[in-house]
């Protein structure tokens, strides 16, 4: 590998633009491939359907192998509520880049959440910069804090969008959605009630199921929910 | 200071270490690290990231020093069918195929 295409990698990385690394196994040099650039490269058809599903392989007609380098995954949490006291750690420690948001300065402060990036904002389309490898959990039970969040959530078609609260909860709140002007196909992409069916009782228990539905739609594992965009 | 292979691989780079990069191309069976991890190695057998959760490691950065002196590239291969697999012990039963590679500081590398 070039160092000049290594630096390429990183910084395309640290901007979270996703890219390729194409390397022939015969010695020969490799390359970077920018994910909108793909369609003009002479192996067009390989990359396309490796950015599609985000999966390093190697392609033995091709001679090559290609690794795909994928943002790393960001949760944002709407509620500095009891869960995401549980949840903002354990999703730290599993890899994501984890934002809280919540308006209500009583609940964001630095005493309950510590060193998390913290942001005592309404969460707006333009505060909260969504993209497809951003998971978005709503958990302030208040459909003014929680709506315009999963609204910009599926407008940047984040990878994972879930929603605290009941079945009625949630059957109001697709009322708003739909009244909102997003279709059937949009909103059921909305995980709720939100989290696997683990029995959780607790706010921390829920915080492992909400996690782990998190993760499961990460790496486009089944699970007994709606299906998720193409497998991780 | 990030201990991402790729970030450290282009600061040893930027130090003047000769660097090789290892990457797991293939799988087969039970493998400990999914196709796509890196191993980086220097010329004096630092390294940093993980191909196998540690059971292959010592071999590949044994063939890695080699490489970032100057030796082609290899596409190395452990598995339970290879003998020296079961000495290096890649004790899950898995196969993983190890591409290893120089990293080219030449400022016009030769097509």
């Amino acid at each position: 590998m070039r160092l000049s295409d290594l630096k390429a990698v990183n910084e395309a990385r640290s901007r979270r633009r996703m890219c390729a690394v194409v390397t022939p196994l015969d010695g020969s040099p490799g390359r970077v491939v920018f994910a909108e650039d793909a369609a003009t490269d002479p192996l067009a058809n390989i990359l396309a359907a490796r950015f599609a599903s985000a999966k390093s392989g190697r392609e033995a007609e091709a001679g090559v192998f290609v690794r795909i380098h994928r943002p790393s995954p960001r949760l944002v949490i709407i509620g500095a509520v009891h869960v995401s006291q549980t949840l903002a750690p354990m999703a730290e420690a599993v890899g994501f880049e984890v934002t809280i948001v919540d308006p209500r300065g009583a609940f964001a402060t630095e005493e309950r959440f510590g060193a998390f990036n913290l942001i005592a904002e309404w969460p707006d389309e333009e505060l909260l910069k969504l993209d497809r490898e951003t998971a978005v959990t709503t958990l302030t039970h208040d459909p003014k804090i929680d709506d315009p969040a999963l609204m910009a959530a599926l407008k940047a078609d984040c990878f994972y969008i879930g929603a605290l609260g009941s079945r009625k909860t949630h059957a109001k709140r697709v009322d708003r959605m739909t009244a909102a002007g997003f279709g059937r196909e949009a909103i059921d992409r909305i995980h709720a009630p939100i989290g696997l069916p683990i029995g959780a009782a607790s706010p921390p228990e829920i915080a492992v199921s909400v996690l782990a539905e998190v993760i499961a739609a990460l790496r486009g594992a089944e699970t007994r929910v709606a299906p998720q965009r193409q497998a991780a | 200071m990030t201990d991402d292979p790729l970030d450290v691989a282009e600061r040893w780079a930027r130090e003047g270490r000769k660097v090789a990069l290892a990457t797991v191309v293939d799988t087969w069976g039970s493998a400990p690290r999914p196709v796509g991890s890196h191993l980086v190695i220097d010329g004096e057998g630092a390294f940093e990231g993980s191909v196998s959760g540690g059971c292959v490691e010592g071999a590949v950065i044994a063939e890695a020093v080699e490489i970032a002196a100057g030796a082609p590239p290899r596409l190395l291969e452990f598995g339970v069918a290879d003998e020296t697999a079961w000495e290096v012990g890649l004790s899950c039963g898995g196969t993983i195929r190890i591409y290893v590679e120089p990293l080219d500081v030449s400022a016009e590398a030769a097509a």
